[in-house]
């Protein structure tokens, strides 16, 4: 069924795009914030982030900030959404595949969230010559891995909500603290040490961690704990997501 | 005549509500079957068991020699489906939607053909979020038949429609039919069964109460039909309880109505008052209809139930 698929996806993506309010969170809000926060702290070397700029480091982290709108938020809007009004009853009428749609759907996220990351490092690049230091491959991997355990995440957020609405009030209520307690935003280093012990109770922490790793070529084995996390949650969050996962309501 | 679909002692019950009751019947290849019966009967729940899409508490189901239980996957590539309460993404384009599911299908129409046979082409373009209700049947009906269905569902099509749309799907149902396909459609309209089906099953808590041709169900139950007349001057002579065929004479008001059965039962009334010399003023004949078999077999009014 590799047609169904390809078609699904391009419909997928083309819808997403259509979907005003997602697409800005995805693709303009990141390098709206980056401009933003670029204007007061400029990105000349600190000490503080060991010798690298704001900037430098909000690719990374605005990255992770992608990666929880799309995952905490589009996931579980969208999925939710089409099962409360039979959009997913529809497509189950016919000999679409529900592991083909979840594919589709996953591909689809994920290529926005690339998008939205290009977007990111065109403006950091065009106004202050950010700094890439990694390898591309292993920066992909670690994109990969932490997009996965993300819209696993919210993909158990669609299945545990009993409709559209509750799903993305859930959403937000997941997204907001943690983008903010994860260094999605503000990074770490600027924080008290109690928003510090708290970060590392929030899943987001080791998506930027990660990312921000392999964005500045640190090795793999500096983050293997950050890499147990993902894949952990992945695993817990995937697992629990198909139990509940739902066709249609009742 | 070949057998579309078989249904044996179907049961299937939510939590506290049979809602589908040891149904039996069988649709043959070719008909336009209609189960109808009012809001809640199980309608929708027994087609969506015969479409594989619930699974049934009991009995034994077979869709084109197929059990829609364990072979659900075959059986999708051979039906087409409109659903009661579906909808695409609100952004979703006409066009697009028609060349999506084509993709889920080895062997489907092609968009144009159906956005012709639909009335659609300058609808292509549109997102679903802004299609009347109208618009989106017709997508629906050409979304079930883009893989060339041998079997066609159809629940609810026209609830919701003005009369005019609702004509409209009518006509698109029997072009189905002509087309060679099977048609399984659910309604709670009482005259689209009588106009649109072969044969009816009427369903009522759950059961089938009557199975049989519209005419055939009206003809079996004897219910009687109504001729309802005011006469321009009374007159001895018309003696109309005894005449033939009638069965019962009432007076409502300046008008009198005659119950009877048989098709000449009109002209033989007529041509009586004609040879008493009682002229006879805004004469209205009412065929019984469906809604009279549900009365009689139920008791009930289909609104009130």
């Amino acid at each position: 069924m590799m047609r169904g698929l390809k078609q699904l996806s391009g419909v997928d993506l083309k819808l997403y795009v259509r979907e005003p309010v997602a697409a800005f969170f995805t693709l303009a809000f990141p390098p709206l914030l980056l401009v933003l926060f670029g204007a007061i702290y400029g990105n000349d070397p600190d000490p503080l982030f060991g010798g690298l700029g704001a900037m430098d480091i909000s690719i990374p982290a605005y990255t992770g900030l992608i990666l929880g709108s799309v995952g905490l938020m589009s996931v579980p809007i969208t999925t939710a959404g089409y099962r409360e009004r039979g959009v997913l009853r529809r497509f189950r009428a016919t000999p679409l595949k529900p592991t083909t749609y979840i594919v589709a759907d996953v591909l689809t996220n994920l290529v926005m969230t690339v998008f939205g990351m290009v977007a990111l490092v065109a403006v950091g690049w065009a106004l202050y010559r950010i700094r890439f230091d990694g390898h591309v491959l292993d920066l992909a991997a670690a994109l990969v891995l932490s997009a996965l355990a993300l819209f696993a995440g919210g993909y158990l957020i669609a299945g545990l909500a009993p409709g559209a609405r509750s799903a993305q009030i859930i959403g937000m209520v997941v997204f907001y603290p943690m983008i903010f307690l994860s260094g999605a935003t503000v990074p770490l280093e600027v924080m008290p040490e109690s928003v510090r012990r708290i970060s590392t109770f929030v899943p987001l922490t080791y998506a930027v961690r990660l990312l921000r790793g392999m964005w500045f070529g640190e090795p793999w084995r500096e983050h293997m704990l950050d890499v147990a996390v993902l894949v952990g949650l992945l695993l817990v969050c995937g697992t629990l997501a198909s139990r509940f996962f739902r066709w249609g309501e009742s | 005549m070949e057998t579309a679909i078989i249904v044996e002692d179907l049961r299937k019950r939510y939590d506290e509500v049979q809602a589908v009751d040891g149904a039996t019947f069988d649709v043959k290849v070719g008909e336009i079957f209609g189960m109808v019966g009012p809001n809640g009967a199980g309608k929708t729940t027994a087609i969506e068991c015969i479409e594989g899409l619930r699974r049934p508490d009991g009995g034994v189901i077979r869709v084109l020699g197929l059990d829609p239980g364990s072979e659900a996957e075959e059986l999708r590539l051979r039906i087409g489906v409109q659903l009661q309460e579906s909808n695409l993404p609100d952004r979703l384009r006409v066009r697009e939607a028609l060349e999506l599911f084509a993709s889920f299908y080895p062997s489907s129409e092609t968009p144009d053909e159906l956005l012709v046979l639909l009335g659609l082409e300058e609808k292509a373009r549109t997102p679903w979020g802004r299609l009347s209700g109208g618009q989106k049947q017709r997508l629906f009906i050409a979304l079930a038949l883009v893989n060339r269905p041998e079997l066609v569902f159809l629940d609810e099509l026209t609830t919701g429609l003005d009369p005019q749309a609702r004509r409209h799907m009518w006509d698109l149902v029997r072009v189905i039919r002509e087309q060679g396909r099977t048609v399984f459609l659910t309604t709670h309209f009482m005259e689209e069964a009588e106009r649109l089906c072969d044969r009816v099953a009427i369903m009522d808590q759950g059961k089938i109460v009557a199975l049989e041709s519209p005419t055939g169900l009206i003809r079996s139950l004897g219910i009687d039909r109504r001729l309802s007349f005011a006469i321009e001057q009374d007159c001895p002579d018309l003696k109309l309880d005894e005449l033939p065929l009638v069965e019962r004479v009432e007076r409502v008001g300046e008008r009198t109505v005659v119950y009877g059965q048989g098709d000449r039962l009109v002209s033989i009334v007529v041509n009586a008052a004609e040879a008493a010399g009682a002229g006879l003023r805004d004469v209205r004949t009412e065929d019984p209809s469906l809604e009279d078999v549900f009365l009689r077999l139920t008791g009930r009014e289909m609104r009130e139930s």
